[in-house]
């Protein structure tokens, strides 16, 4: 069964790789034809100049600028001096950004790794058919459609020591106080919360939408064979969902690398350093400190970090696509 | 070693104070001859000389502007001047005034200035007017304004080491020690006057099974650091000497950190380390807090039923002496004009306008800040008009008596309060007193150093 899905599924893929661009063989022209051709295509291009000026305004110029920028020892008020690849080594030196790597890192496994696991159950969940499933399932992704800011200003509330309602909920069932966000020990997990409290639904909506799209045969032949819904679960529904999962994985593992507002809002990256990620330091830099060049450096650090996760995410997606 | 000794303000002295300040002030006004308390009554000033101009003014939303912006009409209507308001929260306002004036070609002929974080930055970069030429010339400045009459803290936060007045005073904020006065008559204890009786005081008072704490106050890293050098003042001792050399690591400086450390450390509310003003704010006015030690302009918030527990019960001190002065550290504000501004007289008229005595009183009626006048505090239409307690103006009068800055006016400033902010969080959670403030002084050095080279 599953190799005939996959038959299928490559015959799919086979058809897609054919280009629709590839002009069918009695429709090929030659000499004046073909120059007629070559002059539209060239008339064609001035439609693109628009879109090339835009690309390189506010893309390519601004990031070879801050290639430039990176290279450069600049303060804001003070004179632009060229210092090579200074800012880079000084990078390398810095403890706090080392650190704020590092921590950039955890925050994302556990504000990637809690939305995954609570949203694929929760797709399983709003699978099923059941009484008020559209009117629950809207209220599942209520957080989602909240402002980042406004959602980390409600949050600061709840995670206050002593008038939170997160403590109170929590000597309400005979269990300590925490102090979330105000120690160095909780602070990420407790940022991490908020994060998937917010995006756990798009997960779900994600998976979701896999789960509908999976072929019925499989199933049907599990309930013949008389598998467990747990084997069903295990065996047919997790690995067909598979590339659904790191669609939404590559998704979260972007946002959440560089998640700025809801860290920034509740804590500015305190208390201390103790959750000041890449994009905080960064910030403080670039906006507080004014030292352009180092940030500058920062930023290019940053990028290549998201670019190699973001290859790694996706070489991952594909080994997960049905072969 | 001349050592001074603790100046010790009674509730009676404070009054008396204030009452002198309001004396001098009055005199200072009588002594201008013909003046009234309005410009317009200026009558050989000419206030339209620059009519049909147009300027922009970049400002701060806070209270204080918008006072101006609801009196603007005051303004056009006086000199014929048009002013567009471009009023931004303050983290962005600040960043859009240095974005502009580093391009060259700032898009304003006023702005606001926030002299405790930006002072050095603008003193660096002179991106402001010296506005003394404009002072001494009376077809620019009325008979009436009276610059003697700004607190001399305010004259000396907005002079730069140069000389140079780049900025009018506008607001002074005082550090002072709220303390609920029902919380204090409950355990017998007097109010701290000096740091010593406030860490006795806090010790006495902090009752955390009953929901009350001793002190509150800032402990969120960039943010608390003014706490400390405030309590160095007490020391008569400043982070940065007049040389422009750090003094963290002193003998004063650790012992102002070691009173920082056991009031934030033993008697404030668990997570206190994450406490800006606000959430401080909240824990005093819920009454958790016997005491609070902040800037002098939450007494509005205090006073408010809908907002506070504690309504009637706030008691408003003086910044508790150390073991060899009493000081008030402060935070203020100024208003100056665009060095590069083609427009500099209509922008000048503005700053006039903005500080003169009537817009000054005004900020002290409403609750909105304490003004840099002296003549606000003794003024008979504020203090009819009055909505915060006659306490608190007696203090904001003493403090500026012994007002001194709160952080150093050095270029990098915010990340003098990032690195040493980040060293006090760090003694809240155990961190050896002396060992952090070296390390702080050891990361900060380079810094301040490349920042002295220019």
């Amino acid at each position: 069964m599953v190799s005939s899905l996959r038959r299928a599924v490559a015959e799919g893929r086979d058809r897609l790789a054919t280009p629709l661009s590839s002009p069918p063989a009695a429709a090929r022209l030659t000499g004046s034809g073909l120059r007629r051709g070559y002059d539209r295509r060239r008339r064609y291009y001035l439609f693109v100049v628009p879109a090339m000026v835009a690309m390189v305004g506010v893309i390519l110029f601004p990031w070879l600028f801050t290639l430039y920028m990176s290279v450069h020892d600049w303060r804001v008020g003070s004179e632009r001096a060229f210092v090579g690849l200074e800012n880079y080594i000084n990078l390398a030196r810095d403890k706090r950004f080392l650190s704020a790597i590092v921590r950039t890192f955890y925050y994302t496994v556990l504000a990637v790794g809690f939305p995954l696991v609570l949203g694929v159950m929760a797709a399983v969940l709003f699978h099923q058919e059941f009484r008020f499933r559209s009117f629950f399932r809207a209220l599942f992704i209520m957080p989602m459609m909240a402002t980042p800011v406004a959602i980390a200003l409600v949050w600061s509330m709840m995670f206050h020591p002593q008038l939170g309602v997160l403590n109170y909920l929590l000597t309400q069932v005979g269990l300590p106080p925490s102090l979330w966000v105000y120690s160095p020990d909780t602070v990420l997990a407790s940022l991490a919360l908020v994060e998937t409290w917010q995006w756990t639904p798009l997960v779900m909506l994600i998976v979701v939408g896999g789960l509908a799209a999976l072929p019925t045969d499989p199933y049907e032949s599990a309930l013949i064979d008389g598998a467990s819904w747990w084997q069903v679960l295990r065996d047919i529904t997790l690995p067909l969902i598979m590339p659904f999962i790191m669609v939404a994985a590559v998704l979260r593992v972007i946002d959440a690398l560089k998640s700025f507002d809801t860290i920034f809002a509740i804590t500015q990256g305190g208390p201390g350093t103790a959750s000041e990620t890449i994009n905080i330091y960064l910030y403080l830099q670039a906006f507080s400190f004014y030292r352009i060049g180092h940030a500058s450096a920062v930023v290019v650090v940053f990028f290549g970090i998201i670019v190699i996760t973001s290859l790694v995410m996706l070489y991952l997606r594909q080994k997960t696509l049905w072969a | 070693m001349n050592v001074e000794r603790p100046v010790r303000y009674s509730r009676r002295h404070i009054v008396k104070l204030a009452s002198a300040a309001g004396a001098v002030a009055a005199t200072a006004r009588h002594q201008v001859a013909g003046a009234q308390s309005t410009p317009a009554a200026a009558a050989d000033f000419d206030w339209q000389r620059f009519n049909g101009e147009t300027i922009t003014a970049l400002m701060i939303q806070n209270p204080r502007t918008d006072l101006l912006v609801e009196h603007l009409q005051e303004f056009q209507d006086l000199t014929g001047i048009t002013v567009n308001m471009d009023v931004v929260p303050e983290q962005q306002q600040r960043q859009k005034q240095v974005i502009e004036f580093t391009s060259g070609n700032a898009s304003f002929d006023v702005t606001t200035v926030s002299w405790h974080v930006q002072k050095g930055l603008f003193g660096q970069g002179q991106w402001l007017a010296d506005l003394r030429p404009m002072l001494e010339d009376p077809e620019l400045t009325a008979s009436d304004f009276n610059f003697d009459d700004f607190a001399p803290a305010a004259v000396t936060y907005a002079t730069q080491s140069d000389g140079r007045i780049d900025t009018m005073p506008q607001f002074l904020d005082y550090w002072i020690l709220y303390w609920n006065k029902e919380i204090f008559a409950q355990k017998g204890i007097a109010f701290p006057e000096n740091l010593d009786e406030l860490v006795a005081a806090a010790e006495a008072l902090h009752d955390p099974d009953n929901g009350i704490f001793g002190i509150v106050a800032r402990g969120i890293k960039n943010a608390n650091v003014p706490v400390w050098t405030c309590f160095m003042q007490g020391w008569g001792a400043q982070p940065v000497d007049a040389e422009g050399q750090l003094q963290t690591t002193t003998e004063e400086a650790i012992a102002a950190a070691e009173v920082y450390k056991t009031l934030l450390a033993n008697y404030a509310p668990p997570g206190v380390n994450g406490f800006n003003w606000n959430e401080c704010q909240t824990a005093f006015s819920q009454g958790t807090a016997a005491m609070w030690f902040d800037g002098a302009g939450f007494a509005r918030p205090l006073e408010d039923p809908a907002q506070s527990k504690v309504v009637g019960k706030v008691g408003y001190g003086l910044q508790p002496a150390g073991p060899v002065s009493r000081h008030s550290g402060i935070f203020g504000d100024g208003i100056g004009v665009v060095a590069s501004s083609e427009k500099q007289g209509p922008a000048y008229f503005f700053c006039q306008w903005a500080a003169n005595q009537e817009n000054q009183a005004r900020i002290l009626a409403s609750g909105a800040g304490a003004p840099a006048r002296m003549s606000a505090y003794s003024d008979p239409a504020v203090m009819e008009n009055l909505t915060v307690p006659e306490e608190l103006l007696a203090t904001l009068v003493a403090s500026g008596e012994i007002g001194l800055p709160s952080l150093p006016a050095i270029v990098p400033v915010t990340e003098f309060r990032d690195v040493f902010g980040v060293a006090l969080t760090n003694m809240i959670f155990g961190g050896d007193v002396r060992e952090e403030l070296e390390i702080a002084t050891e990361q900060f050095q380079p810094i301040l150093d490349e920042s002295q080279q220019g």
